[in-house]
């Protein structure tokens, strides 16, 4: 495949997996959750190279799912204290995303891994970081790794769809029924958290948050049927990160920057237009009459 | 067998003990109104029984056994403020999730679930609605998309949180000939209310609830004045005097 074939395909599979997941996100009102977990990741992933002393894939990927998950449990840990939600979000996010800046500047030296490189990604290095898979041949390295987790995400979508819906609408009700509902929590912070490492290389860590809201925002304004949201924003995803790369070569600019750019061009045009909740809707639609 | 005994139930959120020394025995067949003051803990006695919030000391048992091995005997309405009206689904969906449960993992509901959930509509006076997205209901219309949902569970025994409170007369109806049918029909229920002037025409049994409980008994032997007052720490106007 052409090295700009490679780069669509990649920023494509960030945008379906992220905006699947995002949709979730919103839903159970955990916006704050993704910010932070995409910062903590940061963490896992240099403590994976400080112990392999290489940066690959799998190390990395294990170490985001150990750091996002650390990031849920303290979040919940200090919440049962007493502290309020999103303080404790803020507490913990910033203090394991500082200790990852620390160890990248002082044990990392000159490897290809800096602060710069993890917050805003470079997606145009992504096609040059190849690795031989069986029956495919040969692809990159970050390509590949989207590949599995978005499958991994579509396959504990589905298969537990109906009781992510009931824990997302109604955990009460869904406990009462006898189901995990905290499993199911810690399970979800897992597919945020391996969504957004995987996301890492193409976007970084600030654009991988527009990737995971945006599309699942904007999804919502047109829809009232759960499934239809889903496939809406992981479609606005995939948008997003076609138009934002050719935003990029025509006006030469950062790739990443235009994606998350185009996320919030689609919001724009869903806020405005949308006929049952966009900004117009209320003058075109008759009142509801509520007894 | 008494239905659920509850013995030396306690509680608190954070530090604060909510509810203790709490014991009591419902009868098969009773409809029990929980009333008390605001922060009386009436919801998180609901809670903790169903092992929604933990419990500090205490035993709670259900036909004589353990919840887990009851649950689909026991059916919830939590508060209707409790989940989010603007989560993008329709009345038969909401409905049809009360059979979760039972529909299994790795499974669809069937087209049986799904005339289960419409005939629960039906009884709730909601055929018309199945299909509206929920933000698009009225508070009355959402309470008795609940009901419906606790009616499709089958359960025998019910807990419902406020399903009274902000609906319009007509759904105060309809919920009180349902939970009247209910109890017909041998189930036994157990409803926080806050209403005290319709406790004697709603419910057989009541318990008083003040951190701890103060009398629950039938209504008619335990509803009065003094038990009331001491209820309510003496600040209550008797309505009969009103």
């Amino acid at each position: 495949m052409s090295y700009e074939g490679w780069i669509l395909l990649t920023a494509s599979l960030v945008g379906l997996s992220c905006g699947i997941i995002g949709v979730f996100l919103i839903l159970r009102k955990m916006v704050m959750m993704a910010d932070a977990i995409s910062h903590t990741v940061l963490l896992g992933i240099v403590t994976a190279y400080l112990i392999t002393q290489e940066l690959n894939g799998m190390p990395m990927l294990i170490g985001a799912i150990i750091a996002g998950l650390l990031t849920a449990v303290l979040v919940q840990w200090l919440h049962s204290l007493g502290v309020q939600q999103d303080a404790s979000i803020g507490v913990v996010f910033t203090t394991l995303f500082a200790i990852g800046v620390i160890l990248i500047a002082t044990k990392t030296g000159n490897v290809h891994l800096d602060v710069q490189h993890a917050l805003m990604g470079e997606i145009t290095f992504v096609p040059w970081h190849t690795m031989d898979v069986p029956l495919i041949g040969e692809i990159p390295q970050a390509t590949f790794i989207l590949l599995i987790v978005l499958a991994i995400v579509l396959v504990m979508i589905l298969a537990f769809y109906k009781e992510w819906k009931i824990t997302t609408f109604d955990a009460a009700l869904a406990a009462s029924l006898g189901l995990p509902v905290m499993l199911m929590h810690y399970v979800f912070m897992t597919l945020v958290s391996i969504t957004t490492v995987a996301s890492f290389d193409a976007v970084g860590a600030i654009m991988v948050v527009a990737m995971l809201i945006t599309p699942a925002a904007a999804a919502y304004l047109w829809t009232d049927r759960l499934s239809v949201m889903i496939c809406l924003s992981a479609l606005f995803g995939v948008i997003s990160a076609i138009s934002g790369y050719y935003i990029a070569v025509w006006i030469d600019t950062s790739i990443s920057g235009s994606m998350a750019f185009a996320t919030g061009i689609i919001f724009v045009i869903s806020f405005i237009g949308s006929p049952n909740h966009g900004y117009f809707a209320r003058y075109i639609r008759p009142v509801t009459i509520q007894d | 067998m008494s239905v659920l005994q509850v013995e030396n139930l306690s509680a608190s959120y954070r530090k604060n003990k909510v509810l203790y020394d709490v014991n009591f025995d419902v009868q098969p067949g009773s409809l029990t109104g929980i009333v008390g003051p605001n922060g009386a803990g009436k919801s998180t006695l609901l809670k903790v029984m169903l092992n929604l919030h933990p419990a500090l000391s205490g035993n709670v048992s259900f036909f004589g056994s353990t919840l887990a091995k009851t649950k689909s005997k026991v059916g919830y309405v939590p508060q209707r403020g409790s989940v989010d009206w603007d989560f993008p689904t329709n009345a038969l969906d909401v409905v049809l999730m009360g059979l979760y449960g039972k529909v299994g993992w790795f499974k669809w509901p069937s087209k049986d679930d799904k005339e289960l959930a419409m005939e629960s509509l039906a009884q709730m006076g909601m055929t018309d609605y199945a299909d509206r997205q929920i933000s698009q209901l009225s508070g009355g219309q959402q309470q008795r998309v609940f009901l419906a949902r606790a009616l499709v569970q089958n359960a025998d025994l019910y807990f419902m949180d406020e399903p009274l409170v902000g609906v319009d007369a007509a759904t105060e109806t309809a919920i009180m000939t349902t939970l009247k049918r209910l109890k017909s029909a041998g189930k036994t229920v157990m409803v926080v209310h806050h209403d005290l002037l319709t406790v004697e025409d709603y419910f057989d049994h009541v318990m008083l609830l003040n951190k701890t409980i103060i009398k629950y008994g039938k209504t008619e032997e335990v509803f009065t004045k003094k038990n009331v007052q001491r209820t309510y720490g003496g600040t209550l106007r008797w309505m009969k005097e009103a």
